[in-house]
């Protein structure tokens, strides 16, 4: 499995090992879980207090599930860590980021400076994702 | 024969391969047989075209001719703008 | 219009910075074109036939003089005088460099418009009624909304790798000049019995190979829910889409496959979960781009008398000019379909730079410094006093661009084809000519008078050929291009998609095709009947005999 390069929460990377969705019943002591684009994550939610990682595959960059995935978690609830693993290039760092994953695994490591300035692109955004804490436009506009 | 075609990366103008080098004009266009993967692998890794493919051409009297018509248009330039095309004195017949 | 404020201007000033920079890695080597193609798509270029291609969106159809002289310009210096405006109210230009792209989005910023979202598996360009704002029947001005619509959708984090391309459109009346419901939503504003407004949600339309219309799944999403209600209709599309097949992978896919009640109660749960979030833009954001789009102040007093004594200036305000809500002006309608003294026909959606300019300068001095693209890739100047309508008309006449045949036969909608498109199976252009000349004497196509007819050189539709009153389509057929005939396709208020007559045709037996089926319309035609009504009321048979008999 690949390392976390990109870190975007307090302290370490989660080490536990991740299970796979199928696997991870009520009953289970597993505290990580890893959700390929095709399942629900919605299956989690009753399960939210004792994960401390989830992990959300990019089996190919072009297959945006996982967006939708990371924010409904976070939409939830989710406070563990949230990592993005995969096919992932430096363009989709801030949209990750937006969409509430605060860890990212990419199969092949990113170029450090690229990934800077990427991260970097966006002064403002237009959407309240509200699970990345940011003010869209619209709230600056008005004073909300 | 087998040509091998893409475009400039840097321009995205239409070229053709002519054993050596990229050619805008079909005619330098040469049969690379066998060959057409490791020229389009080679090509684009270094990054002096893109989109290369392959396509079967015949060759008659030095004018080199591709097998189907959309490529023929691509050697020439759009049938309805033959002035912005290699051959202003073209007609669209030529392609067809 | 709307004018950026600095929020606007910095988000599509990084845009540019953020393309720069991918092209540099892309041209360095530290991006794969795999990687770089779908970055290149979402800033509207893509590799065509012949080079690089740029689409540059038009948001909802509306631009300035100023934009529109930048149009021009770009044409000039990055490409070869000339653009070509499309059926989803963009520009596009085809000799691009992909090295000179960054330059042109950087210029295009200088006068607030972009290439944004105008490709690729996302939202795409927010398209709406070309006489918003200036005609008679609309219950309010759809533009506003496409606004919202326009900020929310574009960069949205969550939406840019979608199944496949998201297509919306926003009208405000019952005549539908924008084909909503050919679109993945379409959006009807309308006023509810207490006077409120709100929109009809319409999903799951589209053309392509599997042409369908749009049902209706919320009669009625009130005016401050519309970005979360839309945010609900992606989220279950992005969600449960189809990705295991690029011809499957649209909306309208889902909503069939899943049912419309099915899609419907998905929508409605996430719409539900979405609204304890509060991620819907006040209303005071809604009425302050709403303040944008307020009607001008029309000068009151003015004469709707027009001295028609000059034959052809009447035909051409008989032809291209449409009803305006307030008294004394008019719309106007400049066709880029045009037909030359000789009868030779232009290259539909074609205009040069000089062209693009002069309309520029017209839209200043006779529309208040604003221009339209219309979906049947013309153009329109939306408020103009009927005293001025002759001077206008002659400064037209000299810029070659006062063909009188808009809704005619000859004013036809077609997609670049085989001569520009690398997805094409067959030429589209050619086929528009040729039909455009076969009817270019006036007196014919007044005959014949409202007749749609859309060509589509493959059957990704951007031609709207299912849409058509006659639509083509243009196939390959072992490597000789082919041409089928579709009768009785209509993309207005009673949207109905089009049935193939029978065999293609080759490029003159298409041509000679149309005309049989005029024929029958003309022989059969009874009072006031559009070609369109004759064929819904005596059906296929008398012109398959005609045409194949």
């Amino acid at each position: 499995m690949a390392d976390v390069q990109f870190l975007f929460r307090e302290g370490a990377a989660v080490a536990a090992p991740t299970v796979a969705l199928a696997d991870f019943g009520a009953d289970s002591n597993a505290t990580a879980v890893v959700i390929q684009p095709g399942e629900d994550a919605r299956a989690l939610l009753p399960h939210l207090d004792r994960l401390a990682l989830v992990e959300v595959t990019f089996p190919a960059f072009t297959d945006g599930r996982g967006f939708s995935t990371a924010r409904l978690l976070r939409e939830a609830g989710y406070t563990g860590e949230l990592r993005a693993s995969g096919d992932i290039g430096v363009d989709m760092l801030s949209h990750l980021k937006r969409c509430g994953f605060d860890a990212v695994a990419p199969a092949t490591p990113l170029d450090a400076a690229e990934a800077e300035t990427a991260l970097n692109v966006w002064p403002q955004v237009y959407q309240a994702t509200v699970v990345d804490g940011r003010k869209p436009i619209w709230a600056l506009r008005h004073g909300k | 024969m087998k040509i091998v075609t893409g475009n400039d990366l840097k321009t995205g103008e239409v070229t053709w391969w002519t054993g050596s080098e990229w050619s805008t004009n079909v005619n330098d266009a040469a049969d690379v047989g066998a060959d057409a993967a490791t020229v389009i692998a080679t090509e684009e890794a270094a990054r002096r075209v893109v989109a290369a493919y392959a396509i079967d051409a015949t060759s008659e009297n030095g004018a080199v001719r591709p097998a189907h018509i959309k490529d023929r248009i691509r050697a020439l330039g759009p049938t309805v703008r033959l002035d912005l095309s290699l051959d202003p004195s073209a007609t669209p017949d030529q392609v067809l | 219009m709307y004018q950026y404020d600095s929020y606007d201007q910095a988000m599509v000033d990084a845009r540019v910075a953020e393309f720069r920079d991918q092209t540099r890695r892309r041209i360095e080597g530290t991006l794969s074109e795999d990687k770089f193609r779908p970055l290149r798509l979402q800033n509207g270029l893509y590799l065509q036939l012949h080079a690089y291609m740029l689409r540059v969106a038009v948001p909802y159809g509306t631009l300035s003089g100023a934009q529109m002289r930048m149009l021009g310009d770009i044409a000039d210096k990055y490409d070869r005088g000339y653009g070509h405006f499309t059926t989803r109210q963009n520009i596009q230009y085809n000799w691009i460099k992909l090295e000179d792209a960054p330059d042109i989005l950087a210029d295009l910023a200088t006068v607030e418009m972009h290439a944004i979202q105008t490709s690729g598996n996302c939202i795409r360009n927010i398209s709406s009624d070309q006489y918003a704002g200036a005609a008679a029947d609309e219950v309010v001005d759809p533009r506003p909304y496409a606004e919202l619509l326009r900020q929310w959708s574009s960069f949205h984090p969550e939406f840019l790798a979608l199944p496949r391309k998201f297509k919306i459109a926003v009208i405000a009346s019952a005549t539908d000049r924008a084909a909503m419901r050919l679109h993945d939503i379409g959006l009807r504003m309308v006023k509810n019995d207490a006077g409120e407004i709100g929109a009809e949600f319409y999903v799951g339309g589209g053309m392509g190979r599997t042409p369908m219309i749009a049902p209706l799944i919320n009669a009625f999403v009130p005016v401050d829910q519309l970005i979360t209600y839309s945010e609900a209709c992606l989220r279950v599309y992005n969600r449960y889409g189809r990705r295991d097949n690029k011809y499957k992978a649209r909306i309208k896919i889902l909503v069939h496959e899943l049912g419309l009640d099915e899609y419907r109660r998905q929508v409605e749960e996430e719409f539900a979960h979405l609204q304890t979030l509060a991620i819907e833009p006040p209303l005071a954001e809604l009425e302050r781009i709403k303040g944008f789009f307020a009607d001008p102040a029309w000068e009151t007093g003015l004469s709707d008398e027009i001295d028609l004594s000059n034959a052809d200036f009447a035909r051409w305000v008989a032809a291209n000019t449409v009803a305006h809500k307030a008294p004394g002006y008019a719309i106007v309608n400049i066709s880029l379909k045009p037909i030359d003294k000789n009868g030779k026909a232009g290259i539909p959606g074609d205009a040069t730079a000089d062209q693009i300019r002069i309309m520029a300068d017209l839209g200043r001095e006779f529309s208040l410094d604003e221009l339209r693209v219309t979906h049947a890739q013309n153009i329109v100047l939306a408020h103009v006093k009927k005293a001025d309508l002759f001077a206008l008309w002659q400064r037209l006449v000299e810029a070659d661009l006062a063909t009188a045949n808009l809704d005619q036969i000859t004013d036809i909608i077609a997609c670049p084809g085989l001569d520009y498109c690398s997805l094409a199976n067959a030429r589209s252009i050619p086929v528009a000519q040729k039909i455009a000349e076969r009817f270019a004497a006036p007196a014919k196509a007044d005959a014949i008078g409202e007749l749609k007819l859309k060509i589509s050189g493959c059957i990704n539709a951007c031609g709207h050929h299912h849409a058509g009153h006659i639509g083509i389509l243009g196939v390959d057929r072992k490597g000789t291009e082919n041409y089928q005939l579709l009768l009785g396709g209509c993309e207005g208020a009673d949207t109905s998609l089009g049935t193939i007559t029978g065999p293609g045709f080759d490029e003159n037996g298409i041509v000679d095709a149309v005309e049989k089926a005029t024929n029958v319309y003309l022989a059969n035609k009874e009072g006031e009947e559009r070609f369109l009504d004759t064929y819904r009321r005596i059906g296929m048979a008398p012109f398959k005999e005609a045409i194949y008999g």
